[in-house]
């Protein structure tokens, strides 16, 4: 076949659609339509509605539950208590930290919105109506909203958790301190960290809080469950980011076998680390469709997502940094007190209770670190998930991002060039931290050059300065910020020798079966909740296979047809699932050589890949298209090969990526009202290999207005009675297109070395550079006016709260 | 977040919906744009059995500028105050104001009428009512009577409306010299933490008149006639401003809430003042 005389190799290329280019995303047509399928979109025959009974208190004993009002409405069937999961064993779950939680109130509960009794009822509007008529009698029990008195409350939180003897029995990561204690995670060298800060000649120490929030994705958590009595198949449909995993949770505590259990994520609409765990909401849902024999659905509204399906943060930060008088840091220690809530129920790889929360060194050779994380029961919400960040990292990056800034302010010295002369250099890496990761790579004083240089930084300084003066002589009232970030993330969790969840490897996979005709469907172990897999993973094999990423389908999140993998949250789709898809698209072509070769009549070795074809070397003219190699190895009888043209891979990384990022925020407060304006934010952006630039920017830009929004206001916050403040979007801060600035995107590209193709994952990067650096702004504006540090979040009443503290109100 | 069951009614005219009102006294209620009532339906906070909807009456709708006199009925959205020419230049803190509610996709369902009958503190239509000195028309079934703005309003969500009657229209006089509508929020289509409406008449460099409201800073819009008068008779100098400020201050009573502590919105509430003020004596 010669019919493409004519066309260059440059064609060829921009045929395929492959890695690099600003491909559409092949996904907007039905979403931009209204044409996508969630789960609230599915209607099966009899389906049945499920609704919950929530705690209006945040720690009540349950004295009573009267159902009975509820079971005479018209059009209820069951109301489900723990008394009716209990001999199922099912009142309780195991969250995925190695604690367990109740489905349903055992007797007591823990937090504001905790279930307490499940309707089913025949529409929506009976389940809500049926809701109102059961009776609950409460005792309401001391209520502890504080981590640190939690640790020292004399109120028991999880009788569970203590023995007959009223001693503690370990919980799942080692010894407890105190009944409200969950576990101490020490990673690094206490003593000899202690020595270098005691020693040091400048140390700088500083408490931040870094406030609860919720990670709030447009679409709400929920499932329909549907179990076929005749044939014993349960099929489950939910916002899942791991539907793999949720099978074979869903086995483990069900008892139904694997193979009979079926898992759908259909579209998603946005995770962010919601959509990691398991809720009781899909527990019972399940055991109502088993109970009734009919499908059951359950969606959460808008107030029961944020009060209770996982929440993220909520970590006291406590650090101290020390550094020579030339501003060298010698030594970092970091303590946490982590408040979980009424149960652990945080996404963490399971060797890791409070994720990666040591990568605090950050982006900075720093030869000597301790960390160590509290675990503390509150009656609070449970959750801890990584909300648009790979595990605890966010809480890392604004860690050290802020230590740095405060030490820059002990030491009268600019941050920025602070933060150049720590910068781990680029002949270090592979690097290996005080903490025990090891950067694969990295090259951040050329990022930060390029960041400065592209903002005009000694500029910004010098305009920031000249306002300091106006501001002190009246001039003006408004004060001017310069926000600075480098973050390093660690994503792509990860290599099963460390990294497993609840004892299952964190491996990914993709499977790919190209048909006769030269088009293709793979199928990987992840699912997309708007990341556009299958936009990019069809590049990734456009290049890798030679065929058209527009003839390439992919497909994800049904159990029965994809290969297994733990799915997508923590960045980990292109670092881990990207692999996978490159190895097995390798191994087509491994093959498809054989057959070009066979067809070409030369011997294999004789044969070379270029962009879509196999060609003779040296004789560009002889060559076999993978079009025409497809067809052949379905119809053509080639000795000693088998028919068909398929690839499975399972991958299993040898190490994280570690992307990397410089941030730069400018904006302008007003003093008087506390209002923030920014002028201008520049993101640069490290991800390595880049597949598709215009789905980078538009995951920058999503990430840094999620940044943005946690930043300034975003908070799930609490009164002293454990009732939930900002439990709807009037509270809760979602920034529209009206509070969010424009973006500068910029990029430098340095591969990850262990990658097959170089990529290191970006969905997350903007949102764990960009809270440090709007947080950093805020508190650089009153850096001249002595303010070392102020929580986040920045809203317009802490802001004026600040200035008033400082004295700028007159 | 889902309502309890309620009876839906669409009446064409006004005898249908007032026979409904009649019939039912307060377990019924009229449903104009529906940004309030909805909500606080689905968090069943309000109960209402029987909904009247205003959509199909005849009667309810228009902006008419006449005899010095401006009239909204009541099912005027404010997406329709915006897009108005001859409102905008006949009252163009009606704009100001309308285009600082909520956004687009509110604004194309919000109405005037519910807007001010509604009784929520939150809602910025009230307290610039009362700084136009606007007035309010409610039909019954014992006719029509009209009642003053700035008398319409005791507590939240308790107005002078009767359960069975209708808010059928806002008239005001056309206003004279400066106006601004300043409103500090955290962000789009929330509350206001403060707002302030400020109309001032100019006279040869002096105030002559000026009228002042407040929103969101009281468990009903504030209209403070002190404050008003602390800048009639001067040039508006700072000073002068300051003393419309501590009038203000004297007559609003805030409630702590997510958007900061009472001290916090005093604060904000001399600020956005002081800035309405400068903003409409420099158009005055």
């Amino acid at each position: 076949m010669k019919d493409d005389a004519g066309v260059t190799r440059e064609q060829r290329v921009e045929a395929l659609g492959g890695m690099g280019c600003k491909r559409k995303r092949v996904e907007d047509a039905r979403f931009t339509q209204g044409k996508g399928n969630y789960v609230d979109d599915i209607k099966m025959p009899g389906m049945l509605f499920g609704d919950f009974v929530r705690s209006p208190y945040a720690h009540a004993r349950i004295k009573s539950i009267d159902t009975s009002a509820a079971l005479a409405l018209d059009g209820v069937v069951a109301v489900l208590t723990a008394d009716d999961l209990r001999p199922l064993g099912l009142h309780w779950m195991p969250t995925l930290a190695g604690d367990k939680q109740m489905v349903l109130a055992d007797g007591k509960v823990l937090f504001q919105g905790q279930e307490v009794a499940y309707v089913v009822a025949k529409d929506r509007y009976i389940a809500a109506d049926a809701v109102e008529l059961i009776d609950v009698d409460y005792e309401e029990l001391p209520v502890i909203v504080d981590p640190f008195e939690s640790m020292k409350s004399d109120t028991v939180l999880r009788e569970d958790l203590v023995a007959e003897d009223g001693s503690l029995p370990d919980g799942a990561h080692g010894p407890r301190k105190h009944h409200n204690h969950i576990f101490t995670w020490e990673v690094g060298e206490k003593e000899a960290t202690s020595q270098v800060i005691d020693s040091a000649q400048v140390v700088a120490e500083e408490t931040m809080y870094y406030h609860r929030t919720h990670p709030c994705p447009l679409e709400t958590c929920g499932c329909v469950a549907s179990m076929d009595k005749v044939n014993g198949k349960l099929t489950l449909y939910g916002t899942f980011q791991a539907p793999h995993a949720i099978r074979t949770v869903v086995s483990l505590i069900s008892g139904i076998e694997e193979h009979n259990i079926r898992v759908i994520s259909p579209d998603i609409g946005g995770g962010f680390g919601n959509k990691v765990g398991a809720y009781p909401g899909y527990v019972c849902s399940v055991v109502a469709s088993i109970v009734t024999g009919v499908p059951v659905k359950w969606v959460e509204d808008r107030m029961e997502n944020l009060m209770t399906t996982a929440f993220a943060r909520d970590y006291w930060m406590k650090g101290k940094i020390s550094a020579t008088p030339e501003g060298k840091i010698t030594g970092l220690w970091c303590e946490v007190t982590a408040d979980h809530g009424g149960f652990d129920a945080c996404a963490d790889p399971t060797k890791f209770p409070a994720g990666f929360m040591n990568i605090c060194t950050g982006s900075y050779d720093i030869p000597t670190a301790y960390l160590a994380v509290d675990g503390v029961y509150t009656n609070k919400a449970p959750g801890g998930v990584s909300y648009r960040c790979s595990f605890r990292v966010t809480e890392a990056v604004y860690f050290i991002e802020r230590m740095i800034e405060v030490l820059a302010i002990e030491m009268n010295m600019d941050a920025a060039e602070l933060r150049r002369i720590n910068f781990i250099k680029k002949e270090q890496f592979p690097y290996q931290s005080a903490l025990g990761w090891e950067y694969d790579s990295g090259d951040y004083h050329t990022a930060w050059d390029k960041a400065l240089k592209a903002v005009d930084y000694e500029g910004l300084r010098t305009e920031q300065a000249q306002r300091v003066e106006d501001f002190k002589t009246g001039k003006t009232r408004k004060l001017m910020g310069v926000g600075l970030s480098f973050f390093t993330e660690i994503v792509g969790a990860g290599p099963v020798k460390n990294c497993d969840i609840l004892g299952l490897g964190m491996f990914d996979s993709c499977e790919i079966r190209i048909h006769p005709t030269g088009s293709a469907i793979a199928r990987l172990g992840t699912i997309s909740q708007g990341q556009g897999h299958a936009t990019t993973f069809a590049q990734i094999l456009a290049s890798e296979i030679g065929l058209p990423a527009d003839s390439i389908t992919i497909e994800e999140g049904d159990t029965d047809t994809a290969p297994y993998g733990l799915g997508t949250y923590g960045s980990r789709s292109t670092p881990v699932a990207g692999a996978a898809t490159a190895m097995a698209g390798r191994k087509i072509r491994a093959k498809a050589q054989m057959i070009a070769a066979y067809l070409l009549e030369v011997h294999d070795d004789d044969v070379e890949f270029d962009v879509d074809r196999f060609v003779v070397k040296g004789a560009p003219e002889k060559f076999k298209t993978m079009k025409e190699i497809a067809f052949a190895a379905y119809n053509q009888a080639i000795p000693g090969i088998e028919p068909g043209l398929e690839a499975v891979s399972y991958y299993d990384p040898p190490n994280m990526t570690y992307p990397f990022g410089a941030y730069i925020c400018v904006m302008d407060i007003d003093v008087d009202t506390g209002e923030v304006d920014i002028r201008r934010f520049y993101a640069l952006d490290d991800c390595g290999t880049r597949i598709n630039p215009m789905i980078i920017e538009g995951q920058v830009h999503g990430g840094l207005t999620e940044a943005l929004a946690v930043a300034l206001g975003q908070e799930i916050a609490y009164d002293d009675m454990g009732n939930v403040k900002t439990g709807t979007l009037m509270d809760f801060f979602l920034p529209t297109a009206w509070e969010v600035p424009n973006y500068e995107t910029d990029h430098t590209v340095t591969p990850s070395p262990h990658h097959p193709i170089g990529a290191k994952g970006v969905g997350e990067s903007p949102h764990v550079g960009g809270v440090p650096c709007f947080s950093n702004a805020v508190n650089d504006a009153f850096r001249a006016f002595g303010l070392r540090h102020t929580h986040m979040p920045h809203d317009h009443w802490r802001i004026w709260k600040t200035a008033n503290k400082l004295g700028l109100h007159g | 977040m889902i309502p309890a069951a309620f009876e839906y009614y669409r009446p064409k005219d006004m005898e249908g919906v007032l026979a409904v009102l009649t019939e039912h006294g307060d377990d019924a209620r009229v449903l104009a744009g529906g940004h309030s009532l909805i909500p606080m339906m689905k968090l069943r906070m309000a109960e209402v059995p029987h909904l009247i909807d205003l959509q199909d009456v005849a009667g309810l709708g228009g902006i008419s500028v006449s005899d010095g006199t401006v009239r909204l009925g009541a099912m005027v959205t404010q997406s329709d105050i915006i897009a108005d020419a001859v409102l905008a230049d006949a009252a163009p803190i009606m704009r100001e104001a309308s285009l600082q509610i909520a956004d687009p996709q509110v604004r194309y369902m919000g109405t005037v009428g519910g807007n001010v009958a509604n009784g929520d503190p939150g809602n910025d239509m009230p307290g610039l009512m009362q700084c136009l000195d606007a007035t309010f028309t409610l039909i019954g079934p014992d006719g029509e009577r009209e009642v003053a703005a700035r008398d319409f309003y005791e507590s939240a969500y308790m107005t002078a409306r009767e359960d069975d009657e209708v808010l059928t229209a806002v008239s005001f006089k056309v206003p004279e010299g400066g106006y601004a509508y300043q409103k500090q929020k955290r962000k789009i289509g929330d509350y206001a933490t403060a707002a302030a409406a400020v109309q001032i008449v100019k006279e040869g460099g002096t105030c002559a008149r000026a009228s002042i409201a407040m929103t969101n800073l009281s468990d009903t819009p504030v209209y403070s006639e002190a404050a008003g008068a602390a800048l009639v008779g001067t040039s508006v100098t700072d000073s002068d401003i300051d003393a419309a400020v501590q009038a203000m201050l004297g007559d609003i009573d805030p409630a702590e809430d997510n958007r900061g502590p009472v001290e916090f919105k005093r604060h904000a509430a001399a600020v956005i003042l002081r800035r309405a003020i400068a903003r409409a004596w420099s158009r005055a």
